[in-house]
């Protein structure tokens, strides 16, 4: 691995991984049961310096932004490359999200650049809001078929120049990327994050979870979130390891992904490791009985070895058909993005399979805690990485308090919003909103949220507000969204819910109709972001002067309510 | 050549098999996820099922953001 503490930035970084690592294999693209690519370093920096260049031709210059909103594949990288070698500053988008939502945060961002694949374009081109992103001067569409029209955008694989690139340094505190960690709706949360933070991260995790050539990582989350940015790019890559991409994600070929190419990690969100723990389990349910009796002992065996720590040899040994399923080679699952239930972490960790369970958030630079499985304990989220000062605080007798965080991995703030960063630190600490405690051995115990927003099995952050405009003109007297567990605390992490407040108007009452409407409009949500329930209150919302509710102490007459009788389910 | 309610109808007849309920249950406008309680990655799984019934290979960017089953047969459609 690359000494990190040498360098100023990630461009820096990756440009000496270029050449330490020139032979080694540092991606490989599949596409169903096809390759598609298979890049050493020195094609990676071959593929990259051109578009570098012709970047830099086009008046991209030093701390200009490009965005990226592209499917997990080679083109991904090779981009970010070349932006963070012409000393730009990368907004990574989540290609999931709607046009209307890409513009928006395009503008919000200020990205003069953007580079995205050809079915994406097809549908940002025509959409009205593209007016108002009018710094985006310059368009790169991947994969275009020859006879597309672009409206207005080039090519990406022709967009080059034979020359070399000039590298363009820049300094650890410098922003490297703008991440929006949430907020498509009124208020864009735009983290920016600078170069030391990526560089301070990377240290903490290899120190804990290493790569070196040879090591494959495969690369399902998307790369814009930052754990995959994290070990599915700037940590393998500055340790001279290979990230495998594929072009589908259909369970079939993932699966056939881990043997086909031996994969040594994997970041999955926990719905994806639920769904697996759910096959393998059926899997299991089905051998006959004689078979059964013999994998519980094996796996029964296996736990009572692997108290204390790991031995994956030994596992593989004992339960090497399971293992096999997963390619043979594979040390660890990192999972991320939301809270994974124990139960789940338990499975894997009995049948031998390591799962690096943890909790951070964006703002945070990835991960704050991790579990250094010595011992595992599926029912914590780990001890701080390296570097990183956690606080609990103002603890209520069960020692749970908010959890603060403190460390070179903490972003510099929000993007033009000096008001949300304000709030979001106190003395130097980051306010994560989350709750929870240490126990007697330094780990970490979630307990729920403070703030008013919930995170999806999927990794999605969803802030109620943001899902607001589609109750819109909803024919009732006024309405409020809410995460349940914020009204309603739980010191739980699992089964977290939005439900919808509605205050009718006088003599209204709750219809077939208008339920009807509520559930139309929310189908216009995507699956994860829609409301689970309503919420009738007879009295007017609190507001303040300038008409704006307020939400704290709404909340607080909802609380009064009975959770269960409250929420009417959709 | 089957015409897109054809398609629209297979696709339904399909779902309900696959996920195990009646087929008279489901309606072409039908959010699939909402109707049948499926998530991205059971989802995921229907398009391969609908893929070997049609013969097609349908790229995950075709059925981003496609909830219903009217708008998946369409992009079926456009793959005969």
């Amino acid at each position: 691995m690359l000494d990190l503490s040498k360098y100023q930035s990630i461009g820096a970084a990756l440009k000496d991984a270029m050449t330490a690592f020139s032979a080694e294999t540092c991606l490989i693209e599949a596409d169903r049961d096809r390759e598609k690519e298979l890049l050493t370093y020195k094609d990676f920096q071959s593929r990259a310096h051109p578009l570098a260049r012709a970047l830099q031709d086009a008046g991209f210059a030093g701390g200009d932004r490009a965005s990226i909103i592209m499917t997990n594949q080679s083109k991904w990288l090779i981009s970010a490359y070349s932006i963070f070698l012409a000393g730009g500053v990368l907004v990574p988008l989540d290609y999931k999200l709607t046009p209307a939502e890409h513009w928006q945060l395009l503008k919000h961002s200020g990205a003069k650049v953007l580079i995205t694949e050809y079915p994406i374009w097809r549908q940002l081109c025509n959409a009205p809001e593209r007016a108002a992103a009018e710094d985006v001067k310059l368009v790169l569409v991947t994969e275009a078929p020859a006879s597309a029209d672009l409206v207005g955008a080039r090519r990406w694989e022709e967009f080059r120049n034979a020359a070399e690139p000039v590298f363009v340094p820049r300094e650890r505190k410098d922003v490297a990327s703008i991440v929006y960690s949430s907020g498509t709706g009124g208020r864009p949360k735009g983290c920016m994050m600078m170069h030391e933070n990526y560089l301070e991260q990377c240290v903490a995790l290899t120190s804990l979870y290493p790569f070196w050539p040879g090591v494959r990582y495969l690369s399902i989350l998307p790369t814009n979130h930052a754990i995959d940015f994290m070990v599915g790019f700037f940590g393998p890559f500055t340790c001279g390891a290979c990230v495998v991409h594929l072009r589908t994600l259909r369970p079939e070929f993932v699966r056939e992904a881990f043997s086909k190419y031996k994969i040594t990690y994997v970041s999955l969100v926990p719905l994806v490791l639920k769904n697996l723990q759910k096959g393998l389990q059926a899997r299991f349910d089905e051998l006959p009985s004689g078979k059964r009796k013999m994998f519980n002992f094996l796996v029964a065996v296996n736990k009572a070895l692997t108290r204390r720590n790991p031995r994956p040899g030994l596992s593989r040994k004992l339960l090497g058909q399971v293992h096999a399923a997963f390619g043979g080679g594979l040390r660890a699952i990192i999972v991320g993005g939301a809270f994974t239930e124990p139960q789940t972490l338990q499975f894997f960790y009995d049948l031998g399979i390591p799962v690096a369970n943890g909790y951070g958030l964006t703002e945070a630079g990835t991960a704050i805690t991790v579990n250094d499985l010595n011992p595992f304990r599926a029912d914590t989220v780990g001890k701080p990485l390296p570097g990183m000062e956690v606080k609990i605080v103002d603890p209520a007798k069960d020692g749970v308090g908010e959890v603060y965080v403190r460390s070179k991995t903490v972003m510099a703030g929000y993007l033009n919003d000096p008001e949300l960063t304000a709030e979001a630190f106190a003395d130097g600490w980051l306010k994560t909103g989350d709750l929870g405690r240490f126990d007697s051995t330094g780990h970490l115990l979630l307990a729920g949220r403070k703030k008013n927003m919930i995170v999806t099995e999927e990794g999605k952050n969803i802030y109620p507000e943001d899902i607001e405009t589609v109750f819109e003109s909803l024919p009732v007297k006024e309405f409020c969204v809410f995460a349940a567990n914020y009204v309603w605390p739980k010191r739980s992490m699992a089964g977290e819910q939005l439900v919808l407040a509605l205050h009718l108007e006088g003599g209204q009452s709750y219809t077939d109709a208008l339920r009807n409407d509520i559930i139309a409009r929310n189908n216009r949500l995507l699956n994860y972001k829609r409301v689970h329930g309503v919420v009738l209150l007879e009295e007017d919302f609190p507001r303040t002067a300038s008409l704006k509710i307020k939400r704290n102490i709404l909340a607080e007459r909802l609380a009064q309510l009975d959770r269960t009788s409250a929420i009417l389910l959709l | 050549m089957r015409t897109l309610d054809q398609t629209t109808q297979e696709v339904v007849d399909l779902a309900a098999k696959h996920f195990n309920v009646a087929v008279g249950t489901l309606a072409p406008s039908d959010d699939f996820f909402k109707k049948l309680g499926i998530d991205s990655l059971q989802a995921l799984e229907l398009l391969s099922r609908l893929e070997n019934h049609f013969g097609i290979e349908l790229p995950d960017y075709e059925v981003q953001g496609v909830s219903d089953f009217r708008t998946l047969a369409e992009r079926i459609q456009s793959r005969l």
